[in-house]
């Protein structure tokens, strides 16, 4: 009898255990948060770290490196649109993207359980490979470990990459103001001490000025694409959904995208990609880093028709479903429509939408206006979304 | 999507909130019972295109919210076991009993799975002849009739290993014991629009007319919720105490007979624990006759610890709409969703979690405009 | 308790027993296999509501369109009295 499709939680219940790690410590949100300020940065702390960006821009011997790492435990290893492979190569890529500095090296290092099939593993590399020549990087160097059975699910991948921040039009010549609230004219107030969460911006950093820190009030956020297609794939798969047409993963390498953007001479202000706990997590970390509102509005947000059915009858909300191939990227008000324009023409972008702006009051706040008119507040997700039936 | 998208539409929202705002005259309180409607009116802001003459208040329409801290307890020394599979819909994993959720059981090991559907815990339990699988048959009346068929296919197939957790609450007792208590500031009630659709809403009548108010089953859209706030309003407005459905496109008065057979073949009535709101005779159901042998209760004898509610939380007043979330002094400080003190803080339509994730903090609302209040 | 989602029947598996019939239901693209046992008259092609994998109603057609009509009059009526809504 075939075995029923259940699901297949990959984090519980978010108690605060201080004590001990819990797979809500993995989930992107809240716990996960606390985890790198209470444990990691006290630890590692110096300029690069604190940024609290998706990679770090160091400079070396004259040239600007982006520097980043991400580790992949995804299950199932193998889902519609791609496998764990894709992800290693593009979600590395994405985040050097998103440094605005173009992906050249990467590293992986595999773990891999005792017992896993060889023709997974072969599926797995070739995938990578794939993705490696696609994105045009080269993986220079790697490590494979070997766990008792039980002890890994199948292959963990972690991969490192490096790139370089070229000198596009788009990158800003020079420091920008980190604390211009925009209050009008005059003087801009400097932030109060109790405000900041970021200490200060590095020399580095403010030079490129592609981070949070650059966000102002009066920004547009466009999204890259449709939301919440890589989520769905894998719950289908978990799930056992039937499409009529398939939804696959969104995984893709969206560096054609920034750097069009960065050709086009666009003043980008921010990016990010959107990973687990979706568009909401993303936009919530940079409200609180940035102490302004993103206000969003609902009738704006793309989500596919399918994706949005898979959403309903899981009592799912799209905005908290995970992506592998979309990013966020705030520019000036003014440069929206070029912007747009930019993103169209590239493959891995033509669903862009502007969603929403930054305002500046209240802080640390995404806000909603549904469709209907009314407003909520779009919170960070304490653990990860579970189906209901309530 | 059809028969869901169209029932989003702003234009005709602002219609409805229009009319609205031009029959009331004076302050109306008004509870929704179920907590599909809850999720609704807090995730589209609903309540930002209302006049502030009418109050909404959220009633204990969460079966989550109210299954006995008792029950939570037993699932968890079930899910245990390590003979066990225990099954259960997404909503009640995260619910805290005495000491931990079926969250933090799955944390420790024990087999904990969610799945969408009784039947999917029946045919786990086919395939895993081995094991005993318990489902956490937890709802309204809305969710019996896959529950019970979950207990007659069972039966029909002589499936041994297979047992229910049953914490069914029936709605017409909890409006009754809501209307009756002396702190009832509820004056009209959108009726809980799938309950209907399975039970009718013949038990309304009754109700309507002993306590003189008005009650209409509404659906779950916005445009449902905003037609259904309309029609008690205007009955409120010109002294009406009737019965009358919005929700047609699903409900028919007599409801569907084929499951209400079902269900009184598997379930009988019996008295209920509320969390928070203490025992309602009457309000829930109980597996009878052949289908007894199916009670988890009664399969596996709980020698636990006694249950023992945080001494902080009041879901009971919130529960009953005396008070907003926001007002208990444990809000968003000792008890939030990462530390629930109580059920209405984890699942997602209870009034605090709803409360607390879609912004309704004091801090937050001043800032946001709205329609209304321009 | 109450999420249940309106979806349209595309298939039907009759095995001969009511409490086992099964159909395929879609929305908006997405397809589930679905318990009708409790809509009985629902035939291919039909849109019914669906909670926990089992049909407990099949959507009235007609009644579905009752607040859209009540609001056009109600629109025309706004119009004749001169109260253009917002």
């Amino acid at each position: 009898m075939a075995d029923v499709k259940t699901f297949n939680l990959s984090c519980p219940v978010p108690r605060v255990a201080d004590d001990r790690i819990v797979l809500a410590h993995g989930g992107g949100g809240r716990l996960t948060h606390q985890l790198i300020e209470k444990i990691f940065i006290p630890a590692f702390a110096n300029d690069a770290l604190e940024q609290r960006h998706d990679g770090a821009v160091i400079p070396v011997a004259g040239a600007r490196l982006a520097f980043t790492t991400d580790s992949f435990v995804v299950r199932p290893l193998i889902f519609p649109g791609g496998n764990i492979g894709d992800l290693a190569v593009n979600g590395t890529v994405n985040d050097l993207a998103m440094c605005g500095a173009r992906p050249f090296y990467l590293s992986a290092g595999f773990i891999l359980e005792e017992g896993l099939e060889m023709e997974t593993l072969r599926t797995v590399v070739t995938s990578m490979k794939d993705a490696a020549a696609k994105a045009n990087v080269k993986l220079v160097t790697g490590d494979t470990k070997v766990v008792d059975k039980g002890k890994g699910d199948g292959i963990f991948i972690n991969t490192s990459g490096i790139g370089v921040i070229e000198g596009f039009p788009g990158l800003a010549k020079e420091a920008r103001p980190f604390d211009k609230l925009g209050a009008g004219s005059g003087a801009p107030p400097l932030p109060r001490e109790e405000d900041r969460v970021v200490p200060h911006v590095s020399p580095i950093l403010r030079d490129v000025g592609i981070g949070p820190w650059s966000v102002q009030p009066g920004d547009a956020v466009i999204v890259s694409g449709d939301l919440g297609r890589h989520g769905i794939a894998i719950l289908s798969v978990r799930e056992g959904l039937e499409f009529e047409s398939p939804i696959l993963s969104d995984c893709a390498n969206v560096w054609p995208a920034v750097e069009a953007l960065l050709h086009a001479g666009i003043d980008i202000h921010c990016l990010r990609d959107l990973t687990r706990g979706g568009l909401a997590t993303t936009l919530n970390e940079i409200a609180s880093d940035r102490n302004v509102c993103i206000k969003l509005e609902e009738a704006l947000i793309p989500v596919n028709e399918t994706v949005q059915g898979a959403c309903e009858i899981l009592g799912l909300d799209p905005l908290y479903v995970a992506n592998e191939g979309r990013f966020a990227v705030f520019v000036p008000a003014a440069q929206v429509e070029a912007a747009l324009s930019v993103l169209k023409k590239v493959e891995v972008s033509q669903g862009a939408a502007r969603v929403g702006k930054v305002e500046e009051t209240p802080g640390h706040t995404v806000v909603l206006q549904s469709r209907i008119g009314g407003n909520r507040v779009v919170d960070m997700l304490s653990g990860e979304q579970l189906p209901r039936i309530c | 999507m059809k028969f869901l998208s169209e029932y989003r539409d702003p234009k005709l929202a602002e219609q409805l909130a229009a009319a609205i705002r031009k029959k009331v005259t004076r302050p109306w309180t008004i509870m929704e019972i179920c907590g599909g409607q809850t999720h609704t009116i807090v995730k589209s802001g609903l309540e930002d295109l209302l006049p502030r003459e009418i109050t909404l208040v959220h009633g204990p329409g969460c079966p989550v919210c109210v299954t006995p801290i008792e029950l939570i307890d037993k699932a968890v020394a079930i899910a245990k076991r390590p003979d066990a599979i225990f099954c259960s819909f997404g909503d009640m994993l995260r619910v805290p009993g005495s000491s931990k959720s079926l969250f933090d059981a799955k944390a420790e090991g024990a087999d904990v799975r969610i799945v969408y559907s009784p039947l999917d815990a029946l045919k786990l339990a086919k395939s895993n002849p081995d094991k005993q699988v318990a489902f956490f048959a937890v709802g309204f009346e809305t969710t019996a009739p896959a529950n019970a068929m979950a207990a007659w296919q069972a039966d029909r197939e002589g499936v041994e290993n297979f047992s229910l957790l049953v914490s069914h609450v029936l709605v017409p007792p909890a409006m009754e014991a809501l209307l009756s208590s002396d702190n009832c500031v509820v004056k009209g009630f959108l009726a809980a629009g799938h309950v209907c659709t399975v039970m009718g809403f013949e038990e309304y009548f009754p109700i309507a007319e002993k306590y003189k108010v008005p009650i209409v089953v509404t659906g779950f859209e916005p445009l449902d919720l905003l037609e259904g706030i309309h029609m008690v309003v205007c009955q409120l407005e010109e002294a009406r105490h009737e019965v009358e459905n919005q929700y047609v496109r699903a409900v028919r008065r007599e409801g569907n007979r084929p499951a209400q057979k079902t269900i009184t073949e598997v379930f009988e009535i019996s008295p209920r624990q509320w969390r928070g709101l203490g025992e309602i005779p009457a309000s829930g159901f109980q597996l009878r006759g052949r289908f007894q042998k199916y009670d988890a209760n009664r399969r596996f004898p709980y020698s636990g610890e006694p249950a023992q509610e945080s001494p902080d939380c009041i879901s009971g007043m919130i529960l009953q709409g005396l008070k907003k979330p926001h007002e208990c002094p444990a809000f968003a400080v000792k008890c939030t969703p990462e530390n629930p003190l109580g059920a209405p803080m984890v699942s997602s339509e209870g009034a605090c979690a709803a409360y607390y994730h879609y912004g309704r903090r004091q801090n937050v609302q001043p800032e946001l405009s709205s329609p209304a209040s321009r | 308790m109450c999420l249940a989602v309106p979806g349209k029947i595309v298939e039907i598996t009759d095995t001969g027993d009511i409490a086992f019939r099964v159909g395929k239901v879609d929305f908006g693209g997405i397809r589930k296999e679905i318990n009708l046992a409790y809509t009985p008259e629902a035939e291919v092609g039909k849109y019914v509501l669906v909670h926990v994998g089992f049909a407990i109603s099949v959507i009235d057609e007609e009644e579905a369109q009752r607040v859209f009509k009540l609001l056009e009059e109600m629109g025309a009526v706004q119009e004749e009295l001169g109260e253009i809504p917002q």
